[in-house]
C-alpha cells in the first residue's frame, strides 16, 4: 500500500507553479522524508495530500487510494502543519476533548497519559506552552487519533536542538509500537538523516529523487580520477553531478558496486547528505 | 510509550460512518460561547436601556393621550404632546439600533472563518476526520438560529417601545402617528430584526472565507450590509404588493403614500407638485390650507382650489393592514438570501479554493 500516491500532481498559485507534474508514491512502514530548500514545493505537496488545497492537475490519493480530503482519507491520516497551528486560548485540556470530538477514534487515556509523562499541565493554555510543548501537543493530539499515516510539515522549525531530539524520539517511538507510516518534511536533511529510511527530493516544484535510503544509496557511486579524462569518462556514465579539481574530478554517477571501473579510477560509496546536495545543485545549475 | 488502550482497527474503513454531526456541539459551544456571551451582554444592555426610557415613553403616552383626547384640554395638551415627542430617548433614533444587526452579524459571523484562515488554525480544524466542510455547516447553523433567536427576542422589547407612535387614533389627537412601513423603523419591528440580524451574519461569514482576514472581513460586512439595506427600503419595499389607489383625499396617517398624481377629465395631468402656471392659474391666492411639514401646502388644501375644475387627485399607497404580509415577505426573502450565502460559504470551503 502506498501511503501518498500522486501522479502528474500540479498546483499553481497566480502564475507561479508551486507544484509541477509531481508523481510519486511513498509505500507504508517508512519514515519518509520530504526535503528540499525552501519553496520547493514540500508544503504544497503535503497541503495538497491532506485536503487543503485543490490541485490544479493530476490528482493524490492516501492510504491506498482514497481521494485526498475525502471522510476515509481524513480519517486516517493525522496532519500537523507547519508552526503546529491551534487555538491558543484553547487549554492542553480543550484541545484533547476539542480533537477528541472531530474524530472518530480518540485516546483519551494515552493522550492524557502522555502529557502527563511530558509534564504539559493540561490546565495551560496552548499558547502560553514553550514552542517545545506545543510541538508536542500537536504531536500528542495527532498521535491520539490512532492514525495510519501522520504527516509533519517542517517540524523541526521551531524547536531547539534539545526539543528536536525528544520530538524526533516521540515519533520513532510512535512508529515503532503502532506502525504508523511517518512523512515528514524538512529543508534540512542532516535532521531527518538519522531517523528517515524512504528519502523524497523535492526543487523546484519538482521531484527529483525518491527511494529508499538504502538502494538510493547502493545505486549511486562517486568515482575519482584525472580531471583531463573527466569528459571523456563521463560521456560512458549517468553523471549526477561533477566536481573538478586542477588535477583530480569527482563524479557522482548512477552505478551500483558491481559495475566495473575504468583503469586509473578510484569509486568510493556515497553518503545520503552528499547525495542529495549533488541532486540538488545539479538542478539548479540545469536551470540557471 | 506505549498506548494504554488497544483500539480495534477495521482495516476496511473506507465505507466508515462519519463522526456524528451532535459532536460539533460542544465544539462550536466551546469555541464560540464568548461571542454569545457578548451578544447577550450588548442586547442587555440595549433592551434595560429601552426598558427604562420605553417606560417615560408610555407615561408620557398615557398622558398626552388624557390631555389631548377630545374634547382636547387646550391648556395641558399642548405641553403633554411636546412631553410624548421629547420622550423618544436617543437609542430610539440613533443609529445603535439600526446598526445592531450588523453589529452582531459582523462581529460573530466574520471572524467565524477569518480567524482560522489567517492564524492557521484552519490547517488544524479541516484535517479533523469531522471534515472541513461538515465542521463549517455545524458551526454556522447553529450559530445562525441562536443569533436570531437572541435577535428575536431582543425586538419584542423594541415591538413594544415603539407601540405608543403606531396607535391609529393618534393623527385625530394631533400626536405624531407613523406608518408602519416607517423606513427605519420597519426594520426593527416583527420578524424584521432577527431576519436582518441573520443575513448579517452569513454576509459576515461569507465575506470571512472570501477575505481571509478579520478585519477587512468585518468592514467588508458592514459595508455590503449597508448597501442591501439601502437596497432593500429604498427598492425593493415598495414592491412587495401592488400598491393599492384612491381618489380619496382623505389618506389615513398610517399609509404609506407611494406616490401622488393627477388627472383632468380621465387623462393623467401632471404628478406631484401642480406646474407653476396652473398653480398660478387656479391658486392665485397663495397656498391654500395648511402647510405640510416639506414647506409645502397639505395636498387637501390644493385639491380645493383644483378639484372645481376638473382635476382628480390619484393617491397609491400600502394600508397599514399589509403590515405583516410585509414581514413575512421582507422576512422571507432574507431567509432565503441568508439559506443561500451559507450555502455558498461551505461550498466554498469544501471547493477549498486557495
Amino acid at each position: 500500500m502506498n501511503v501518498i500516491e500522486s501522479s502528474g500532481l500540479s498546483k499553481r498559485y497566480h502564475s507561479t507553479w508551486a507544484l509541477r507534474d509531481c508523481t510519486l508514491a511513498i509505500p507504508a512502514g517508512h519514515v519518509a522524508a520530504l526535503v528540499g530548500p525552501n519553496g520547493a514545493g514540500k508544503t504544497t505537496l503535503l497541503n495538497l495530500a491532506a485536503g487543503l488545497a485543490a490541485p490544479s492537475a493530476g490528482g493524490v490519493t492516501v492510504l491506498g487510494g482514497r481521494p485526498a480530503g475525502s471522510p476515509a482519507a481524513l480519517d486516517g491520516i493525522a496532519f500537523v502543519a507547519q508552526d503546529m497551528p491551534m487555538y491558543k486560548n484553547l487549554s492542553a485540556r480543550d484541545m484533547l476533548h476539542l480533537t477528541r470530538n472531530l474524530n472518530r477514534r480518540f485516546d483519551q487515556q494515552y493522550a492524557e497519559a502522555r502529557l502527563g509523562e511530558l509534564g504539559i499541565p493540561l490546565k495551560r493554555k496552548a499558547g502560553k506552552l514553550s514552542g517545545g510543548q506545543q510541538a508536542q501537543l500537536a504531536l500528542t493530539l495527532a498521535l491520539a487519533r490512532r492514525p495510519r499515516l501522520l504527516v509533519l510539515d517542517e517540524p523541526m522549525a521551531m524547536l531547539d536542538p534539545i526539543a528536536r531530539h525528544d520530538f524526533m524520539a516521540s515519533v520513532m517511538t510512535a512508529m515503532v509500537a503502532d506502525g504508523v507510516s511517518v512523512v515528514l518534511s524538512s529543508h534540512v536533511l542532516a535532521e531527518l538523516e538519522r531517523v528517515a529510511d524512504y528519502l523524497i527530493l523535492m526543487s523546484r516544484g519538482r521531484v527529483q529523487l525518491a527511494g529508499e535510503v538504502d538502494d538510493l544509496l547502493a545505486s549511486h557511486r562517486v568515482l575519482t580520477g584525472p580531471a583531463a579524462e573527466a569528459d571523456r569518462y563521463a560521456e560512458r556514465l549517468s553523471v549526477v553531478h561533477a566536481r573538478r579539481g586542477e588535477a583530480q574530478a569527482h563524479l557522482l554517477v548512477r552505478s551500483t558496486a558491481d559495475d566495473p571501473v575504468a583503469p586509473g579510477w578510484e569509486a568510493h560509496p556515497v553518503g545520503l547528505e552528499e547525495l542529495a546536495l549533488a541532486y540538488l545543485r545539479e538542478q539548479t545549475e540545469v536551470t540557471r | 510509550m506505549t498506548a494504554l488502550t488497544v483500539i480495534a482497527r477495521a482495516e476496511d474503513d473506507t465505507s466508515l460512518r462519519p463522526v456524528p454531526w451532535q459532536r460539533m456541539g460542544w465544539v462550536t459551544w466551546r469555541q464560540h460561547r464568548a461571542t454569545l456571551a457578548w451578544v447577550v451582554v450588548f442586547l442587555g444592555a440595549l433592551a434595560v436601556g429601552l426598558l427604562l426610557t420605553g417606560h417615560q415613553l408610555h407615561q408620557a403616552y398615557v398622558t398626552a393621550v388624557a390631555a389631548c383626547r377630545p374634547p382636547a384640554n387646550s391648556l395641558t395638551c399642548p405641553n403633554a404632546t411636546i412631553a410624548f415627542d421629547g420622550a423618544n430617548g436617543f437609542l430610539a433614533n440613533g443609529g445603535i439600533l439600526q446598526a445592531t444587526p450588523v453589529l452582531i452579524g459582523a462581529f460573530a459571523g466574520a471572524p467565524l472563518l477569518a480567524r482560522e484562515l489567517e492564524t492557521g488554525t484552519f490547517r488544524y480544524a479541516w484535517t479533523q476526520g469531522f471534515g472541513p466542510w461538515r465542521w463549517t455547516l455545524a458551526k454556522l447553523v447553529p450559530l445562525a438560529v441562536v443569533l436570531a433567536t437572541a435577535a428575536g427576542v431582543f425586538s419584542l422589547v423594541l415591538d413594544w417601545y415603539y407601540q405608543p407612535y403606531f396607535v391609529a387614533a393618534n393623527q385625530n389627537m394631533g400626536l405624531e402617528e407613523l406608518t408602519p412601513f416607517y423606513p427605519a423603523l420597519f426594520g426593527l419591528r416583527g420578524i424584521g430584526f432577527a431576519a436582518w440580524t441573520l443575513v448579517a451574519f452569513a454576509i459576515g461569514a461569507l465575506a470571512g472565507m472570501l477575505i481571509r482576514r478579520v478585519v477587512p472581513a468585518i468592514a467588508a460586512t458592514i459595508v455590503a450590509y449597508a448597501a442591501l439595506a439601502f437596497a432593500a427600503g429604498g427598492w425593493l419595499r415598495p414592491h412587495y404588493l401592488p400598491p393599492a389607489v384612491t381618489s380619496s383625499l382623505n389618506i389615513p396617517g398610517s399609509a404609506w403614500v407611494q406616490s401622488q398624481w393627477w388627472t383632468k377629465n380621465g387623462t393623467f395631468a401632471f404628478s406631484g407638485w401642480p406646474p407653476e402656471s396652473l398653480f398660478a392659474k387656479y391658486c392665485p391666492a397663495g397656498p391654500p390650507g395648511p402647510v405640510g411639514p416639506n414647506g409645502k401646502p397639505k395636498q387637501v388644501g390644493l385639491a380645493q382650489c383644483l378639484t372645481p375644475h376638473g382635476y382628480t387627485q390619484w393617491t397609491s399607497f400600502q394600508p397599514a393592514s399589509r403590515f405583516w404580509p410585509f414581514q413575512w415577505i421582507e422576512g422571507g426573502w432574507l431567509l432565503v438570501l441568508s439559506a443561500l450565502l451559507i450555502a455558498m460559504t461551505v461550498w466554498l470551503v469544501r471547493r477549498r479554493a486557495t
